[in-house]
């Protein structure tokens, strides 16, 4: 990101500055933990916390390779496979915003609300045309399974193009899934109720050390999540260039292939941050209900169209 | 192996909490509250009941009691919005007059 | 007997949770208890099979509806409640009636249960059997609560949408 912007960025610790999240992530720990005396206490600790765990908590649902045998048990690469991983990973975000919301509240004082309020407003608006974008992948591939939205993507066709979805004409859902994902993690160009030069901090103005590091760690658990999910609905999951190489190379390669995936799609994320403005926040709720939604109606009765004329 | 009995006890038991939430409370938020854990309540026995009779119909229904629920819930806050900014109170005592 | 563990626990939390809603007086308080009711709910409707139901409650209910009442509360600042004369006259006579109803209908209905147990998971169908019932059988339900959903959120934007505002366009005219 400093490159993109012209200047160093952090280059001092470790080589090319890779420590430098360790670093970040020892310093919080390090620092003085206030509680300031006007704030509402049990909602005040408890918010953080609450945005951490359903960030986290999503990414349970989400597989990332094939089934493999380890040691003789064969196992699926996720947590749990559950028939309706999609809705679940909609219903944890849609919790997720109870965080922001309690956060600006509990502060108690006027920038925190303030902020609080935009950020989960935002947050609520956006899930709409999110979750209306991935409808028309669900309707092309029949099931909320995870697993199987991303095994009706494997194979190629016309000898070179990989069958995913974004080639398969979801890639306008893939571009209002790309647009509402950066609406619903706040980032830029939609972070105006965190940005440093807008009402203060926000939401997190009141919080310090440990717990503002925990709002951090569920907004970068987030993007991970969203990116997941991106990768699984539209760029085809684990499956990449067909095998090569021993077959202990063939069992880990399709967790490569998502990995390379998620790095290109937070790769975009970190791209967009050092390049574009950022919305005002009249701009951005326009743009929400008055544009993503109506397209993304749109293209679900599209898909729906055609999926049900070709069958 | 749960009898059916014990869902609809615990149905009629959020459902006794809402009704008791509507006719104690005063703030008017709280009482609309209240009427959503009356509307959760029988959801759950509607759940209950089409597992017992392995009718799909029941989960439908349930869908339906959401909306209007959702409905119900954005009007009468917007309405509640509304009587905030003429009367400055949220106390269902002190709205009991029509002139201001 | 694992079931009759999850489902006691879990009825417990939302029978926990909306006797907590009663006695909070700050509402913020209660909407989170609501929260945590239907949380629980969920898990109930889970144990029963019916996961669409399920995750629709969290998405539906728990994300947008409880969130709704969340900023309400927050952009109103309402405060604590007060205890006037009327609610300690309601709290009286309609707490014991609450409970001695409520237990009443308790007995009775384990007293003439006879209709026997539902197993885990016992509902049938994938969501895809929902949705078929829903376009088929059901169509006409939906149809009308789509109109009503639109109804109430023309209402809502009317109904909060503040009472000045459209007055400088005819001033500048």
């Amino acid at each position: 990101m400093g490159h993109i912007q012209n200047r160093w960025g952090p280059t001092r610790v470790g080589p090319f500055g890779l420590l430098q999240p360790l670093a970040d992530g020892v310093k919080f720990i390090f620092k003085e933990d206030l509680l300031p005396p006007h704030v509402y206490k049990p909602l005040y600790i408890a918010a953080p916390m609450i945005a951490l765990i359903f960030a986290l908590t999503s990414i349970s649902v989400i597989p990332i390779g094939n089934w493999i045998t380890v040691f003789g048990i064969h196992t699926p690469l996720e947590i749990t496979d559950v028939n309706i991983g999609l809705l679940i990973v909609l219903g944890i975000t849609s919790l997720g915003v109870y965080g922001v919301a309690l956060a600006g509240w509990s502060s108690n004082s006027k920038y925190s609300l303030l902020g609080g309020l935009r950020a989960s407003a935002q947050m609520v608006s956006y899930e709409i045309s999110l979750g209306l974008s991935l409808v028309g992948v669900l309707i092309m591939a029949g099931s909320f399974n995870l697993r199987e939205i991303v095994d009706a993507q494997s194979g190629i066709f016309w000898g070179f193009i990989p069958r995913w979805n974004i080639f398969q004409g979801q890639f306008v859902a893939f571009f209002i899934y790309l647009m509402a994902a950066y609406a619903e993690t706040n980032r830029i160009p939609f972070d105006l109720p965190e940005a440093e030069t807008e009402l203060v901090a926000g939401y997190h103005t009141e919080y310090s050390a440990m717990k503002f590091a925990m709002f951090f760690m569920a907004e970068y658990a987030n993007m991970i999540t969203v990116a997941c999910l991106a990768t699984l609905m539209f760029l085809g999951g684990w499956h990449g260039p067909h095998r090569f190489g021993p077959p202990i190379v063939q069992a880990v390669l399709p967790v490569f292939w998502f990995a390379v995936k998620i790095f290109a799609f937070l790769f975009l994320y970190i791209w967009v941050r050092g390049t574009l403005p950022r919305f005002r926040y009249d701009q951005l709720m326009a743009f929400g209900w008055k544009f993503l939604l109506p397209l993304a109606i749109a293209n679900l009765v599209i898909t729906a169209l055609i999926v049900a004329l070709r069958a | 192996m749960v009898p059916l009995s014990y869902y609809l006890v615990l149905s009629g038991i959020l459902f006794a909490c809402g009704v008791t939430g509507f006719l104690i409370k005063r703030n008017i938020i709280a009482i609309f509250m209240s009427i959503e854990l009356m509307l959760n309540g029988v959801n759950l026995s509607f759940v209950a009941f089409a597992a017992q009779w392995h009718a799909l119909s029941g989960q439908i229904f349930v869908f339906f009691v959401m909306v209007v629920a959702a409905a119900e819930a954005a009007v009468g806050l917007a309405i509640i919005i509304a009587v905030y900014r003429t009367r400055e109170t949220l106390n269902v005592d002190r709205v009991n007059l029509l002139k201001l | 007997m694992l079931h009759l563990i999850v489902f006691s626990v879990f009825g417990l939390v939302c029978v926990a949770g909306a006797v907590n809603l009663l006695v909070q007086r700050h509402p913020i308080n209660s909407a989170l208890s609501l929260v945590i009711v239907m949380g629980s709910l969920a898990v109930e409707y889970l144990l029963l099979g019916a996961e669409f139901v399920a995750a629709v409650q969290v998405i539906v209910y728990a994300g947008a509806i409880m969130v709704l009442f969340v900023f309400v509360i927050m952009l109103l600042n309402a405060g604590e409640e007060e205890r006037s004369k009327g609610s300690r006259v309601a709290m009286l006579f309609g707490v014991p009636g609450m409970v001695i109803g409520s237990v009443l209908m308790a007995w009775v209905l384990v007293a003439r249960s006879g209709t026997g147990n539902i197993a885990v998971g016992a509902l049938p169908g994938p969501p895809k059997v929902i949705g078929w019932l829903l376009f088929h059988d059901f169509l006409l339900p939906f149809e009308v609560t789509s109109v009503l959903v639109l109804i109430a959120i023309m209402g809502a934007v009317v109904l909060a949408s503040h009472p000045g505002s459209k007055q400088p366009d005819k001033r500048e005219g």
